[in-house]
């Protein structure tokens, strides 16, 4: 876990400060509302449909027990007992007083975090793989770049006013969990035949309106050049993006109406001619920050344990939870916990302060006291033994945090739809919590497999439902509510926009609509078939019979 | 226009002339882009010294010809969420730009320390906020965690502070 030094302390003090100020002068009415927004934007504070939102950072994901607890306290303190986990690994809180705000920035600074441009027209907080640092798959940890891209990211003179949001993702495993293809800039990372590390550059991916998966523009840029190369992008962005119509100001539009070519063209020449020396990515300072992210001192264990495996022969529920919720870890004897956060009915992402605190608690006792946060918006242990995998389960399980759906039907993502979003178009929070109860049956859940349902509740699509294996996405026809499903959307490997079906449905039909896909799958799967593989073989053709035929 | 610059409220005394406005026979203008191309020949014999008012969707390349001969380009924020004149204001500069180059338009104060770390050294201000408040929302940060910009006494970059025991970093000469 990256730990600031007095610098980083002091920017954010500062910044906080910064906004104290600027929020006394909209309370005094010296700054217009139209002033304070960008201002207020910049540090994660919307103005949602009852109250305030604060959207705070958590950089690539990564949480500490005493980060957690301090959530936890503010959520008690300030807004109603509980936190939203987002789809950008961040924590928003719903009911938030502008008055409050400095305070809790001031009591977030205390354990070294910040809601520093988790919105507004900037560089976002970066993502990343939330296995990180444990997963077995992984090249090599891709959070100290993380960290540099987010220093480098913050307050940037020259990049706070972009046409639109820009977010970056990274991932340093092959398997793709971080979704690169469908961010403004992917970076991936890839070793050369002599062992040097450089950095796939991907450009102009994005859900929202238009859904386009990203562009390879660079296939190994060398790791010392990566901040100046990404100030080239951003600097050909910033100056050509489009500012006449905030749906075509994404960078994808700027790549798909110039073109790919022409665009990597722009973005070579404005590199080459570009004093590098400040923007060279120093040795000694990635040296500094990867030391932080060192690996943990595991135990040498022996890759069996006998404690796990008798419970997981005793305990029924216990394997089921094991066969979802548990990853495979590098070290052996060592196992990655996803805890879900998304109980039968539950709203997808909630957190209760109770369960932050039990969590951290958990994390502090078997787990190097390290913290995830998922784009799946639920949360991961990263570095537990097998034998004590049973005695956190007895404990998560005691605060409904052990459901066994993680991938599962019932691992559904949900944006926060028309119950809290203002630019919602429907809701997308009830969809959920009524999928989940039509798919309350675990060992059913397990029968069908893996399976993506993602649902946003406007065409912005925070809830990723295009690359959803089943996307639901809320509209609005005359003052009703209607759901729009696509099938065969992926955000992994190989990446994909799901296909819209047909025409939409009313949101209690829902569940049924999802039943009869399911039901199409299971009746024409080949053995050990998952669901996108089947709809990729099958086609949409089977399943829209079975939704409109005979309607 | 009042202009804030190096700290204090001072008075504009350049000569802003429109397309088509009569030049004067001396003291210092300002003019449009397109003038500049289209009477390059006579205002490049102008007694005086020559501006020029840049727009958000022309290319420095284009500029480069008349860097030498202009003391004074002005870049304008049509509102002050439109971030393009960030960008110009840099490029502009990495060309070795020295002398004066000018924030105008919807200019904030929240924004000024932003505008005089790409580079900007003077902004047309209204008169709508106090010297005082310019002047505090121009050093609100005390740390930059990127390397190369244009700092104002008391600020530092986070890099230079972290590694002093490295080379030290040269400092950009502030302009103007
Ligand atoms: S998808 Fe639409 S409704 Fe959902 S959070 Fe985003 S903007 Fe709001």
């Amino acid at each position: 876990m990256y730990r600031y030094d007095e610098f980083d302390s002091q920017f954010v003090n500062d910044r906080v400060s910064q906004f104290r100020d600027q929020a006394n002068r909209r309370l005094t009415g010296e700054l217009s509302e139209d002033e304070f927004r960008p201002l207020r934007l910049m540090n994660g504070l919307y103005l949602q449909l009852h109250a305030y939102m604060l959207r705070i950072a958590v950089p690539y994901g990564s949480l500490d027990s005493a980060k957690l607890n301090t959530l936890a306290y503010i959520a008690e303190k300030w807004d109603r007992g509980y936190g939203h986990f987002t789809t950008r690994q961040n924590l928003q809180f719903n009911w938030i007083k502008l008055e409050d705000t400095a305070d809790i920035l001031a009591k977030l600074a205390e354990v070294e975090m910040h809601a520093i441009q988790t919105s507004g027209n900037c560089i976002r907080n970066v993502t990343t793989d939330q296995w990180a640092g444990a997963a077995a798959d992984e090249i090599a940890d891709p959070r100290p770049i993380g960290e540099l891209v987010r220093q480098w990211s913050s307050l940037h003179p020259e990049f706070s006013y972009l046409p639109r949001k820009f977010k970056i993702a990274v991932t340093g495993s092959p398997n793709d969990r971080a979704a690169v293809r469908v961010h403004d800039i992917g970076l991936r990372l890839h070793l050369n035949d002599r062992g040097e590390r450089g950095w796939e550059v991907l450009v102009g991916g994005g859900l929202g309106r238009t859904p386009v998966i990203a562009v390879t523009v660079r296939d190994f840029l060398p790791e010392h050049e990566l901040i100046a190369y990404l100030e080239a992008i951003m600097r050909v962005y910033n100056l050509y993006g489009r500012r006449d119509n905030k749906y075509k100001a994404r960078i994808k539009i700027l790549v798909h109406e110039i073109g790919a070519e022409k665009f990597r063209a722009e973005v070579e020449t404005e590199y080459a001619r570009r004093p590098h020396a400040d923007t060279k990515v120093e040795e000694r300072e990635l040296q500094r920050i990867s030391a932080y992210f060192a690996a943990p001192q595991f135990e040498k264990l022996p890759r069996w344990s006998a404690t796990f495996e008798e419970a997981r022969a005793k305990n029924k529920d216990f394997a089921n939870w094991v066969r979802t919720n548990i990853a495979a870890h590098r070290a052996d004897g060592y196992a990655i916990v996803n805890i879900s956060l998304k109980p039968e009915g539950g709203i997808p992402g909630d957190a209760t302060a109770d369960q932050m605190r039990v969590v951290a608690d958990l994390a502090q006792r078997y787990s190097f006291d390290e913290i995830r946060v998922s784009h799946h918006q639920n949360l991961v242990l990263p570095h537990v033994k097998r034998d004590d995998l049973f005695a956190i389960w007895k404990v998560l399980q005691a605060s409904e945090l052990a459901t066994s759906n993680i991938g599962l039907a019932g691992d559904i993502i949900a944006c926060p739809g028309l119950d809290y979003c203002s630019l919602a178009t429907a809701r997308s929070i009830p969809i959920a919590q009524s999928i989940s109860r039509k798919f309350a049956d675990l060992n059913r859940q397990h029968e069908i497999g893996p399976l993506r349902i993602n649902i946003s509740g406007c065409i912005n699509a925070c809830g990723h439902h295009h690359v959803a294996h089943i996307g639901i996405l809320g509209l609005d026809k005359k003052g009703e509510e209607f759901y729009q499903i696509t099938l065969g959307g992926s955000s992994a490997d190989s990446a994909s926009i799901g296909t819209i079906l047909g025409p939409g449905f009313a949101g209690e039909d829902v569940p049924e609509a999802i039943e009869k896909i399911v039901n199409t799958y299971l009746a024409r799967r080949q053995p050990g078939e998952e669901f996108l593989a089947a709809y990729r073989r099958l086609g949409p053709q089977p399943f829209k019979e079975a939704l409109y035929a005979a309607a | 226009m009042p202009l804030l610059k190096n700290g204090s409220i001072i008075i504009d005394d350049w000569i802003t002339l429109g397309l088509d406005d009569p030049k004067p026979d001396s003291g210092d203008i300002v003019v449009p882009y397109a003038r500049l191309l289209k009477e390059w020949e006579s205002l490049t014999d102008h007694d005086g010294r020559l501006g020029v008012i840049f727009t958000n969707i022309d290319r420095v390349e284009a500029l480069t010809l008349f860097l030498p001969r202009l003391a004074l380009i002005v870049l304008p924020f049509p509102s002050f969420t439109d971030g393009r004149a960030y960008s110009l204001a840099r490029q502009i500069r990495e060309t070795g730009y020295g002398r004066e180059l000018r924030a105008a338009g919807n200019v904030l104060p929240d924004q000024v320390q932003f505008m005089l770390q790409v580079g900007f050294d003077s902004f047309e201000i209204g008169d709508r906020f106090t010297a005082e408040v310019w002047l505090k929302a121009s050093r609100q940060m005390s740390l930059a965690y990127q390397r190369g910009l244009y700092r104002t006494p008391g600020q530092h970059d986070v890099w230079s502070e972290r590694h002093r025991e490295a080379e030290p970093w040269l400092e950009q000469p502030h302009a103007g």
